[in-house]
């Protein structure tokens, strides 16, 4: 890793990148594999937005407890990404209102967004990847 | 913006949170099981057709052909094979593929 | 994946020579690691990993070197939290050895 801050010097393009999460955690491996992927984009330097609807929005419930199912916690890892400057986090707003959870059920402070906002945020990215 | 769905509407919400979020002017494209949505009389096609007027629709041809809907494409909704696949995508700064 | 006897206790190792069961860590496979790395263990070696540890018990990874020194930097104070002075105490990269030596996995990134 210490390879890799260095390597991103002197490239200067900067790109919108949203990471669009839409799977519950556990389930399939989709969630953990986004959130490394947005871990390992932090090194270069990106304009980074990480997003939740749908099903997504369960990967960051509070008080989640992976011990009698034998899997990593990866909840507590969501509180790491604003050390790695990744501050940009949106929840969608009718996500939360169909699973009946508010943005205090959260793990982390978000923005929570409707959805003509996150679709307007969606479609001014240079690249949207999806998890 | 292009979205393109691959699931099928009646077992997955991939479709569905995809209308939601497309603006204005956006196209989507069916292709694999999604197609099934572009049908006549299929449980999506109400909402397919009411997107249709903010939004431009396409359907993979192959993939309609190859689960017997070629004949039963909903109006408005236009049918592309690959090379009008790969024409969507260039014609589109940015893409998003709902999984 | 290969097993090596530290201090009389059998410990599964990945094929880099990384712990795979944290729980299993102790101070001994921390010193064993350490000779592993030619790192000759002292209090400031000590500190950082102890932080890792705790890092690791908060977040569930281990942080990339960028991320590490800012870390540091904030908990022990700018003279520690700098490329310089980690790289002094692991000088073959401080999140690998010292992540190594605190029984965590690779940093995530770190190829």
């Amino acid at each position: 890793m210490s390879d890799m801050d260095e390597m991103d010097e002197g490239s200067g393009i900067v790109k919108k990148f949203m990471f669009l999460n839409r799977k519950a955690p556990h389930g399939t491996v989709y969630a953990l594999e986004g959130l490394e992927v947005v871990l390992i984009t932090a090194a270069f330097d990106q304009d980074v937005s990480m997003v939740f609807t749908d099903d997504g929005v369960y990967q960051l419930m509070k008080g989640i407890d992976t011990k009698g199912i034998e899997v990593k916690d990866f909840s507590k890892t969501y509180r790491a990404l604003e050390g790695y400057d990744i501050e940009k986090l949106y929840v969608d707003q009718a996500s939360l209102d169909a699973r009946g959870l508010t943005e205090d059920d959260l793990i982390v402070d978000v923005t929570v967004l409707a959805v003509d906002e996150m679709a307007n945020l969606m479609a001014e990215q240079d690249v949207v990847i999806s998890f | 913006m292009l979205h393109i769905v691959n699931k099928s509407a009646t077992e997955r919400s991939s479709l569905e949170s995809c209308l939601r979020m497309a603006t204005q002017g956006s196209a989507v494209l069916l292709i694999e099981d999604a197609v099934c949505a572009a049908t006549n009389g299929n449980a999506a096609a109400a909402k397919i057709q009411a997107a249709a007027a903010g939004l431009k629709i396409y359907a993979l041809g192959p993939d309609l052909a190859a689960r017997g809907m070629t004949g039963r494409v909903l109006d408005g909704v236009n049918v592309v094979d690959y090379g009008g696949f790969v024409d969507l995508v260039a014609e589109h700064s940015n893409c998003q593929s709902w999984l | 994946m290969p097993m090596v006897n530290i201090a009389g206790k059998e410990v599964e190792v990945d094929e880099e020579g990384y712990l795979v069961d944290l729980s299993q860590w102790n101070e001994d496979i921390a010193k064993y690691m350490a000779v592993e790395e030619k790192v000759e263990l002292t209090e400031s070696h000590w500190e950082v990993v102890n932080f890792l540890r705790e890092y690791y018990a908060e977040y569930q990874i281990a942080p990339a070197v960028r991320v590490l020194t800012k870390a540091i930097g904030k908990k022990l104070g700018p003279d520690k939290g700098n490329n310089k002075y980690l790289y002094e105490l692991f000088p073959y990269g401080p999140a690998k050895q010292a992540c190594k030596i605190a029984g965590l996995p690779k940093p995530t990134g770190c190829i």
